[in-house]
């Protein structure tokens, strides 16, 4: 009995000028895991000065008195009123920016004429490509006084909920206006993450849902919104990053202020990549340093959010 | 013997799926009522002006679409409720899009004169009147920076797509995921990340600074848009083309990146649609001048930073500026969207 044939092992042999070719694309390939390793290693290199004198309180102190500027050891640095202005501000313009992309999305996907959804499609890139410093101007000439308005009415309404509460009832460059300038920044992006997982939810079903006596809610509400609830998490923490890094149109619409602020209303706070901005250009040496800590502290937190999403938003990609 | 009549009657399909005359009448009544219900509560109210009226009209327009199909059942009532709330939704999340652009376009326009585009700031300080100066400095500045990190961002960016779709390397996956998570890096990063190596070690503020600074902003967006169009390309062609005895090299070169040439070119224009408008990590890198100048060791001015700093000065002229300079910017932006549109329809179209 002969036994059946060793199935043969396929094996591709590169020529010279392939080995040279792959070898110098994933070289060139490898360029962002570098410079990703670059960015880390260098606000290290330079910042670690910060961190070996304060540790930790570095992100816990709430001060920034660079003290005699001659002198680094009478400065006292320490960005925790940063932070929780990045996250405030950046958890505001989420809570009010998720909603509205939800709506945004099922428009566009499954409520819009055909050809409005293309041109929609189109808008929405358009305007996520609206610079910044755009936002950040608009947002300070024609937002600031909307805002000032709304916010004496929410403090003369309701200011016994301690988050719209402030010492003195002046209004103006307040988180909340910060958080909904960002709300407006992110939305685009989170819409188009949004409509296109709402996109690929499984038409079958949604048509079975119709030849059940379904209406279109019904099929939205049991099919396409299941299906894309990881994918709106993944969106929603893109826009959290994208918020939580802003820098001009943060820096335009918020008072820099080292106290920890909870009260929206009131014109005090700031984030960390608007420090940076601001404290920039006058800067002592050893203030530099700080930066550059900051802007390290900054990178990791971002990088850490926006890794989640990307898995979120990937892994929801993957169902289909 | 039956004989079949001609008549002039064509029976049409029925398409139940339309909109009927009645749905539409349904619909203008139901905005109609909403819009008179957000101008009564303007006027008893504390509400007022176009917000003020599209809040009352969002309040009663799911209100009345509810309660008026609520006579039959409960599911019907509750799709219009939906229907409603998220038209009046979306509609609202595209008035700060109108109203960007119409304060851009009528403040702008009023710092626009003769020789705004050709004349830069070298003997008008920023609160002189609306008549002297320009951007031709700002202009110049950001074409010169974005060209010069286009030359690296694009190719880079295009390789590590060819690296993803053609190689299929073992790290195939990591560079996507790392592409990515790039693109999150927050743009004042990256300035700051240029300053700690570029400007400290060549001890100053530069043109190339601020290049390569965009270089890290804009890789990402070309990676990832090329790699959605190399994936387009069928896989025939590649075969068709090993079969013919050429090399991967060959192949790529000349068969794969030819065909979704102009898909490329969509890549590379919306990377610098990216990052025409950074602002953040100029500021650490470029700096501002108020001259035209093409040095590249030198700070150099940008579109961005001349609004940026117009507006902190807090000049009524100085701010005229700044808007005029964003509607120049905007005006950019557009036009790059116009042109990466333009050629990926064209790519569609093969």
């Amino acid at each position: 009995m002969d036994s059946p044939p060793e199935q043969r092992e396929i094996k591709t042999y590169y020529t010279t000028v392939d080995k040279v070719f792959r070898g110098f694309v994933s070289s060139a390939a490898l360029f962002s895991l570098v410079v990703l390793i670059l960015i880390a290693a260098f606000l290290l290199f330079r910042g670690f000065e910060i961190f070996a004198d304060y540790g930790l309180k570095f992100i816990t102190t709430s001060k920034w008195d660079i003290g005699n500027p001659e002198d680094p050891s009478t400065a006292v640095l320490g960005i925790g009123a940063m932070l929780v202005g990045s996250v405030l501000t950046a958890f505001i313009a989420i809570a009010v920016a998720v909603p509205f992309a939800i709506a945004a999305a099922l428009f566009i996907e499954y409520y819009a004429p055909r050809f409005l959804r293309t041109l929609l499609t189109a808008v929405l890139d358009l305007v996520a490509a609206i610079p910044s410093v755009i936002y950040g101007i608009w947002g300070y000439v024609v937002l600031l006084p909307l805002v000032e308005d709304w916010s004496a009415t929410l403090y003369k309404y309701l200011n016994w909920f301690p988050l719209f509460n402030v010492q003195t009832p002046i209004f103006g460059r307040s988180p909340l206006l910060a958080g909904l300038l960002l709300a407006v920044m992110i939305l685009p992006i989170v819409t188009s993450v949004a409509r296109e997982v709402y996109g690929q939810a499984p038409r079958d079903l949604v048509d079975a849902s119709y030849a059940l006596g379904g209406t279109k809610w019904a099929g939205i509400k049991t099919v396409v919104l299941p299906f894309g609830k990881s994918g709106l998490v993944g969106g929603a923490m893109l826009g959290l990053g994208r918020a939580m890094g802003e820098t001009v149109a943060v820096y335009l619409t918020l008072n820099l202020v080292f106290k920890v602020n909870f009260q929206i209303l009131a014109s005090s706070g700031g984030n960390v990549a608007s420090l940076i901005a601001n404290k920039f250009g006058e800067a002592t040496a050893y203030e530099l340093k700080g930066l550059m800590a900051a802007g390290l502290v900054l990178f990791l937190v971002t990088l850490l959010v926006n890794f989640f999403a990307t898995v979120i938003v990937n892994r929801s990609r993957k169902i289909v | 013997m039956t004989t079949y009549q001609y008549t002039d009657v064509v029976p049409q399909p029925r398409r139940p799926w339309d909109h009927s005359r009645a749905t539409a009448l349904r619909v203008a009544v139901l905005v109609v009522l909403s819009g008179v219900f957000g101008s009564l509560l303007n006027s008893f109210t504390g509400l007022s002006g176009f917000l003020g009226w599209y809040v009352g009209l969002a309040f009663a327009m799911p209100l009345l679409a509810f309660v008026g199909s609520v006579k039959h059942g409960w599911n019907m009532a509750t799709d219009r409720l939906a229907t409603s709330l998220i038209t009046v939704a979306f509609a609202a999340v595209t008035i700060p899009w109108v109203s960007i652009v119409v304060t851009v376009y009528q403040k702008g326009s009023k710092a626009f004169h003769a020789k705004y585009l050709t004349d830069d700031m070298r003997i008008t300080p920023s609160s002189d009147l609306l008549q002297y100066g320009g951007v031709a400095h700002a202009i110049i500045g950001t074409l010169l920076m974005v060209l010069i990190a286009s030359l690296i961002a694009v190719p880079l960016g295009i390789l590590a797509a060819v690296y993803i779709v053609e190689i299929k390397g073992r790290f195939a996956k990591m560079v996507r995921f790392l592409t990515q998570a790039m693109s999150g890096v927050p743009s004042i990063v990256a300035g700051l990340f240029i300053y700690a190596t570029v400007v400290i070690f060549f001890g100053g503020f530069s043109a190339w600074a601020g290049a390569l600074s965009l270089v890290i902003l804009m890789l990402p967006t070309v990676a990832r848009t090329s790699e959605e169009v190399l994936k387009i390309v069928p896989e025939d062609l590649r075969s068709a083309s090993y079969a013919l005895g050429a090399s991967q090299a060959r192949t790529t070169f000349r068969v794969v990146l030819p065909t979704v040439a102009s898909g490329l070119v969509t890549a590379a224009v919306l990377g610098i649609a990216r990052v025409v408008g950074e602002t953040a990590p100029l500021i650490l890198t470029a700096s501002y001048f108020v001259a035209t100048t093409t040095s590249l060791t030198e700070p150099i001015a940008s579109l961005p930073i001349y609004i940026f700093s117009s507006l902190g000065l807090g000049d009524d002229n100085a701010t005229t500026r700044a808007w005029g300079g964003s509607l120049v910017l905007l005006g950019v932006v557009f036009v790059l969207f116009v042109f990466a549109r333009l050629f990926s329809s064209r790519l569609s179209r093969k």
